[in-house]
């Protein structure tokens, strides 16, 4: 039923129309007077060196990835969860289920902490 | 008029109230957090601005107002621009869920406390939302945006690196975050807010005890989560200047800190409504004071963090992330197994087994986890580097 999302929706234009006025408001209330040592990238006042959009880390790239892996696995356990209590005699079953999910999982982790993909240096 | 513009205007006044007092919260958080931190250091705080300094947060949102928005030269100027927005809209709308109250009846038509909550009229029902936790899961990943975002927009390579860490820091935090909270639906057996702390007041008991473990893990990664100390490696100035948010001033700049103090609001009121019982206190009592237990225990993990703040250092960029998914993550894992191996195992009683399984299990938890933090996680250095440190006592002589 569409008519439940219809508060969200009044919750969402709240929070954008408090985020957008505080903005222009003080975009209206704030002095304009920029120099051309106030627009360079803060650099604790030193003058800025080299570029500035400098390269990262690979790593943060790995971190994401592996997030996107685990995440969905943990959405799985979701379900799960909810059916849980109400499945009467099947819950055994249910348990060992959940224990060959989490073994898959398991492998998974143990590859990647061997691998080093979780240390940092 | 229609029942659904009746259902309209009781959710409005709804979303109203709530982001109200959402929006009192924080700036009553950031006096009590400056009070509390100058008690702690032993110095005054605020106390120039209005009694006690309690006006102190309102001059300085004027203040940040009345500023100059310096938009650098370089900057991507609309993601830039629009960079806190994206971090504080998701913030602010994680609130649709958090139930404040229970099932309030005005003559035919009742409702409960809650944004996205049930509704029942003449000729019109509207169920509370089905996906309930998953609503604030997914509002604070989206989160990760703003803070990504900002940092690469502002063509600062502090800003950059900040953003990196700090959205690299809410991902891995995000996974024992999500994973704690099954250990507690899966006693609930419900994915609503308003079905767990029902369920809380069925079997008699906070979930804190029979998912003492649980109520950890969701505590210390809810920390890392919204960059608080001592996890707060965004703001670690010596290192980052200040972090994904170095090249914003006035009220944007402003927007960040309120985006941050509302997920911690948020944070609060989940772990509220997932371990304390939520609104509910352990008799029944009037719907309408709900609210007030509600804040109260609201307020009990605000000032826990603030607490935490002021009491423990910042902990270094590494070991944070070995935390996440070395430590908490398996432990986190561990309870949901335990609590599943309990619910299937033990028809009679189940609650009472999982209690004292899962005290049990919390005390041993917390020996083993301070073990791993103080020890485990200390990089070994080859006993060639190590330097031996004795312990001397100033003025004492041995």
């Amino acid at each position: 039923m569409l008519v439940q999302y219809l508060p969200f929706l009044v919750l969402f234009i709240v929070a954008v129309a408090f985020a957008g006025g505080a903005m222009v408001l003080s975009r209206l209330l704030g002095p304009k007077r920029p120099s051309a040592t106030k627009l360079e990238p803060y650099e604790s006042g030193m003058v800025p060196i080299g570029g500035t959009r400098g390269r990262f880390p690979i790593r943060f790239y790995l971190v994401a990835l592996l997030f996107i892996l685990f995440d969905i696995e943990i959405i799985f356990l979701y379900p799960w969860a909810v059916i849980f209590l109400e499945a009467g005699a099947a819950r055994v079953f249910l348990f060992f289920e959940i224990l060959v999910f989490l073994g898959v999982i398991t492998v998974g982790y143990v590859y990647i902490w061997r691998k080093g993909a979780l240390d940092w240096e | 008029m229609p029942e659904i513009l009746v259902f309209l205007l009781i959710k409005l006044i709804l979303v109203i109230v709530i982001f109200a007092l959402w929006m009192t919260m924080v700036p009553l958080l950031i006096w009590l957090e400056r009070k509390v931190i100058a008690d702690i250091q032993v110095r005054l705080g605020p106390n120039r601005v209005g009694p006690f300094g309690l006006l102190q947060p309102i001059a300085d949102a004027i203040k940040l107002i009345m500023k100059e928005d310096i938009t650098p030269a370089l900057v991507d100027k609309w993601v830039y621009g629009l960079a806190p927005a994206m971090l504080m809209v998701p913030a602010f709308l994680a609130i649709a869920v958090i139930p404040i109250g229970g099932v309030v009846t005005i003559g035919e038509r009742s409702f409960a406390l809650q944004i996205m909550g049930l509704y029942r009229g003449p000729g019109l029902f509207v169920p509370e939302l089905d996906a309930g936790i998953l609503l604030v899961l997914a509002l604070s990943s989206l989160g990760v945006y703003g803070v990504v975002l900002s940092g690469w927009s502002s063509a600062n390579k502090y800003s950059l690196l900040g953003g990196m860490r700090s959205s690299a820091q809410m991902l891995s935090y995000e996974l024992p975050l999500g994973v704690a909270l099954v250990g507690p639906l899966l006693l609930a057996g419900t994915l609503r807010l308003n079905g767990v702390v029902e369920a809380q007041a069925d079997y008699g008991i906070w979930f804190i005890v029979p998912q003492l473990v649980a109520f950890a893990i969701f505590l210390m990664s809810g920390t890392a989560e919204i960059n608080r100390s001592p996890f707060d490696l965004p703001e670690a100035e010596q290192e980052l200047i200040g972090g994904y948010h170095t090249e914003y001033s006035s009220f944007r700049f402003a927007m960040f800190f309120m985006a941050e103090y509302v997920n911690m609001v948020t944070i609060s009121a989940v772990a509220a409504t997932f371990f304390l019982g939520g609104y509910r206190l352990f008799f029944n009592d009037i719907v309408w004071l709900q609210p007030v237990w509600f804040v109260l225990k609201l307020m009990a993990f605000l000032y826990l963090f603030i607490w935490v703040r002021g009491t423990l250092p910042r902990v270094r960029y590494d070991q944070l992330m070995k935390l996440g998914w070395k430590v908490f993550l398996p432990v986190a894992l561990g309870n949901l197994l335990v609590t599943g191996l309990v619910i299937a195992f033990s028809p009679a009683n189940t609650i009472l087994v999982m209690s004292i399984v899962g005290a049990l299990l919390g005390i041993a938890t917390f020996f083993g986890l301070s073990y791993a933090i103080v020890y485990g996680l200390r990089r070994r250095r080859p006993e060639s580097e190590r330097r031996v440190v004795e312990p001397t006592r100033a003025g004492v002589s041995e």
